[in-house]
């Protein structure tokens, strides 16, 4: 699809909006509807509608394989991490009070933020690895 | 119907229906989740699926009159069972009462969040959550073993009769 003037133009206006959009419902997500896994998702559709346009090549030189992979199980530790982190802290597994013993809500909102995060790197990279192991089978 | 781009398209805009049902009953976190990967990412999975196989389905061997009848039996007992179910916007049902209402009224105090339904996933059912990406992180990687593993056995194999 690389010869269509008019989609390769919209596509690239539309990106940074899909992608900015996905960064807002993935940190507003305590305030507003969403968090990690719609923002996840709304993350990888932008890669998605990027390989559609202009090829996997393209996104597979934005996005390799490689760190993609590193990135599917970096969520999975920074979720766990954060248990991990609350335990140190002298708190049960994932109790985020622990984050700010002086003002444990506070600390609920670091902790919600950071697993949030974990949960949308997962499954933004999950998204677009298997986009492109798909993609990428016909021309193997 | 054998056309199989327009069962997707159908399918793609099912899934967007079921978003608009959940944002009618005030779940706008549901409807999130239906539209981006309902309607969004299955809907061009599946588009993928066909460019690797074939855009036609193949005439069924038997005629579908059993089949037809399973389906027939099995919507008569789901529409059977909705005739038990509390009515619409029913306070008294279930789905009102439980969770217990006083996460709703504790929120606000223990976390300071506006959106229960974050609070309620990332904290409150903080280990429920983590099994979910844990899920997705394994679904993923089985997904990439099962693709990648095949292309390395089969180097020349465009994937055209199987890939389904």
């Amino acid at each position: 699809m690389t010869d269509h003037t008019i989609l390769r133009v919209v596509s690239k206006l539309l990106l940074p909006y899909v992608l900015l959009f996905a960064l807002y419902v993935q940190f507003h997500g305590d305030y507003g509807p969403g968090g990690g896994f719609q923002a996840g998702v709304i993350f990888a559709a932008g890669f998605v509608l990027y390989g559609l346009i202009f090829g996997l090549t393209a996104v597979r030189r934005v996005a390799p394989a490689r760190m993609i992979e590193l990135v599917i199980a970096t969520g999975v530790l920074v979720y766990a991490g954060t248990g991990v982190a609350t335990m140190l802290m002298g708190g049960n597994f994932l109790d985020y009070d622990a984050l700010n013993s002086a003002h444990p809500s506070t600390g609920q909102h670091y902790g919600i933020l950071v697993v949030e995060l974990g949960v949308g790197m997962t499954v933004a990279a999950v998204m677009i690895a298997v986009y492109s192991t798909f993609a990428g089978r016909g021309r193997a | 119907m054998r056309g199989l781009f327009a069962a997707v398209m159908l399918m793609g805009i099912y899934s967007f229906l079921g978003a608009s049902w959940m944002l009618l009953l005030d779940a706008p976190d549901v409807a999130f989740t239906e539209a981006s990967v309902g309607a969004g990412i299955s809907t061009i999975l599946a588009l993928a699926t066909l460019a690797l196989t074939t855009r036609k389905a193949k005439a069924p061997a038997r005629r579908p009159a059993l089949p037809l009848l399973i389906v027939a039996v099995t919507g008569a007992a789901l529409i059977y069972g909705t005739l038990d179910m509390p009515h619409f916007g029913d306070p008294e049902a279930p789905a009102s009462n439980y969770p217990h209402p006083s996460y709703v009224e504790r929120t606000e105090h223990d976390i300071h969040v506006p959106n229960v339904v974050t609070a309620v996933l990332a904290s409150y059912r903080g280990y429920d959550t983590l099994g979910e990406t844990v899920v997705i992180f394994t679904a993923g990687i089985a997904v990439l073993v099962l693709l990648r593993g095949s292309r390395k056995r089969r180097p020349t194999g465009g994937g055209g009769e199987d890939a389904g």
